[in-house]
């Protein structure tokens, strides 16, 4: 029996803001359990929340990016449950009136695009943070209480593990590029569940789902999925019932593990929250926050290979975070030639940020000092061996290139006036390497290269000097 | 809206609430009055009207997103009965989920 499989994903992201989504706390990761938080995240009674504007910018970047309906009109509501976590024993989410619906993501998998639907999306606040200790108590912070998230729910639209993976790539991509979050899997910033279910190939209704929270990369994800589709599969052919349940993904082992068996959907008693007026979001805002959109991943990958002519790697290297490509971007909009600044990125910039456990951010390079020392390298001003000198102490002092070089009088020999009558002196003072010259041996003029570098510090332009060389050489 | 003593069950175990066999029949009573009275706004005829999850005809006000140190993890940690570096320490719970 052929069975197909339906795959649906609830993808939370922790929008960048730089406080809380109801009350002022600051917002900020690794901070000391406890520090950033005040009464409204305590829920002292009395206090009220009061919603941050940025929440709602970033969520509809977000909304526009995945060419969604924004709704007009949206408010918040709680869902009501009791955890050490969440001090008000209830959530503020969006149940009834979402952010957004209807979006997309394009997809393409094996050669064929495909669009996945995103059924929703909506704003609400995270819980605080439960470590578990093995002497019978769990430990709670909560700097993370309040923390804004937005949730995107897909359509059930996915049919296979490698179109899953697919679609948190793009996703993740997407919403990257927006700077709405850092989606850090690894820092929390994006979080995965997934559901899949199958069911015989012709049958209408959807099987029975099983969940996975808390999936720690996307291989896991894929992994999990193919696991599931195998192990539903072997369930129903030998006559047996899948599970409403969740399971979760061992690494060890490449299993999905049962950790409880569902028996309906939880009864969280929502209801519109009080607190709260709805929230009208006019089209003028839209149109706002659409203008200041950065551009996406795409059309960057699309202008760098096909306007710049970068290779399809250098191109990717560049889009794997937004602040390398934005950093790329202001490089070449301050005149640098996009070919080079891709090299001296990829290479230099980012062995640097490697070596020094840094981010771009943190350093002082500036992208029109990269501009700056390359057009110095493409008029010939300093040598690429040069170069390394001087992008070594803009990185770490901040130094103007252009000052620096002139300064350190780095300014590349190539002027034949003064290189002719060395080129002269040291073939005069080298007889045995003329000797070596008319006896074809090309190691003699790498020597005379060499004199006449170390007499010149490493200034003189070796096109330069190569070509004196050897006219001076044919002449003996 | 009926109200039976199931229903009040129900909710009681969503709510963390325990009523004993007496308390329930009396409970059960109360509530069903409660919500009776509540359920008379259902003959105001509201043919037309925009549906609203809200009495007070305003907007919300946003706030700039500018964080604000207000009490110090000390203040805040006052009210708390245990605590351990920092921490706010509970008896352990291992399911989250464990009501779904």
């Amino acid at each position: 029996m052929n069975f197909k499989s339906t795959i649906g994903f609830e993808v939370h992201f922790e929008l960048k803001t730089k406080s809380k989504i109801f009350s002022p706390s600051p917002v900020s990761y690794g901070a000391e359990a406890n520090t950033e938080t005040n009464v409204i995240d305590w829920a002292m009674p009395g206090v009220l929340p009061f919603v941050n504007k940025d929440v709602y910018r970033l969520g509809i970047m977000v909304a526009l990016a995945t060419h969604a309906h924004i709704l007009p009109t949206t408010h918040f509501d709680r869902k009501n449950y009791y955890y050490p976590d969440s001090p008000k024993a209830y959530q503020i989410t969006q149940f009834f009136q979402p952010l957004a619906r209807d979006g997309y993501v394009e997809i393409e998998v094996h050669g064929k695009k495909k669009r996945i639907g995103i059924h929703e999306m909506h704003i609400e606040e995270d819980a605080g943070k439960n470590t578990h200790g093995t002497n019978g108590f769990s430990y709670v912070d909560l700097n993370r209480q309040g923390v804004p998230l937005l949730e995107v729910v897909s359509e059930p639209e996915i049919a296979d593990p490698e179109e899953g993976y697919a679609y948190l790539e793009k996703l993740r991509k997407i919403v990257q590029f927006t700077g709405a979050s850092d989606v850090k899997m690894e820092e929390g910033s994006m979080r995965v569940d997934t559901n899949i279910s199958i069911r015989p190939a012709g049958q209408k209704e959807l099987g029975t789902k099983v969940e996975m929270k808390n999936l720690n990369s996307f291989e896991h994800v894929r992994k999990s999925l193919a696991y599931e589709e195998k192990r539903q599969a072997q369930v129903l052919l030998s006559g047996g019932r899948v599970q409403l349940s969740t399971r979760r993904f061992d690494d060890a082992t490449g299993k999905t593990v049962l950790e409880r068996v569902k028996e309906g959907d939880a009864d969280y008693r929502y209801f519109p929250e009080p607190d709260l007026a709805p929230d009208h979001i006019s089209q003028e805002w839209i149109d706002e926050i659409a203008a200041t959109l950065p551009r996406s991943a795409e059309e960057r990958y699309n202008q760098y290979v096909n306007d710049f002519g970068l290779k399809d790697y250098d191109a990717n290297v560049l889009l794997q975070t937004k602040e390398s490509s934005d950093f790329f971007d202001a490089a070449v909009a301050a005149g640098a030639d996009p070919q080079l600044a891709a090299n001296w990125m990829n290479t230099q910039v980012n062995g640097y940020l490697n070596d020094n456990r840094v981010e771009l951010a943190d350093i002082k390079l500036t992208p029109e000092h990269l501009a700056a020392m390359i057009k110095l390298i493409k008029d010939g001003t300093i040598s690429s061996k040069i170069a390394k000198k001087v992008f070594a102490e803009t990185i770490t002092n901040g130094t103007d290139p252009k000052k620096y070089v002139e300064d350190q009088g780095m300014v590349q020999l190539s002027d034949t006036s003064i290189l002719e009558p060395m080129v002269k002196e040291v073939v005069d003072s080298n007889p045995q390497s003329v000797e070596d010259f008319k006896n074809g041996k090309d190691r003699a003029i790498g020597y005379l290269v060499g004199q006449l570098m170390k007499q010149t510090r490493g200034k003189a332009n070796p096109k330069v000097i190569n070509k004196l060389l050897n006219e001076e050489l044919n002449k003996r | 809206m009926e109200i039976t003593e199931d229903t009040i069950k129900h909710v009681a175990t969503l709510s963390r609430l325990e009523f004993n066999e007496d308390e329930i029949g009396t409970v059960t009573e109360q509530m069903s009055s409660i919500i009776n009275m509540a359920d008379q706004l259902s003959e105001v005829d509201t043919e037309g009207v925009d549906e609203t999850v809200q009495v007070v005809d305003r907007d919300t006000v946003f706030r700039e997103d500018k964080p604000e140190h207000w009490q110090s993890r000390a203040e805040l940690m006052k009210n708390v009965p245990e605590q351990a570096n920092g921490f706010i320490k509970v008896p352990v719970i291992i399911n989250k989920d464990e009501d779904e």
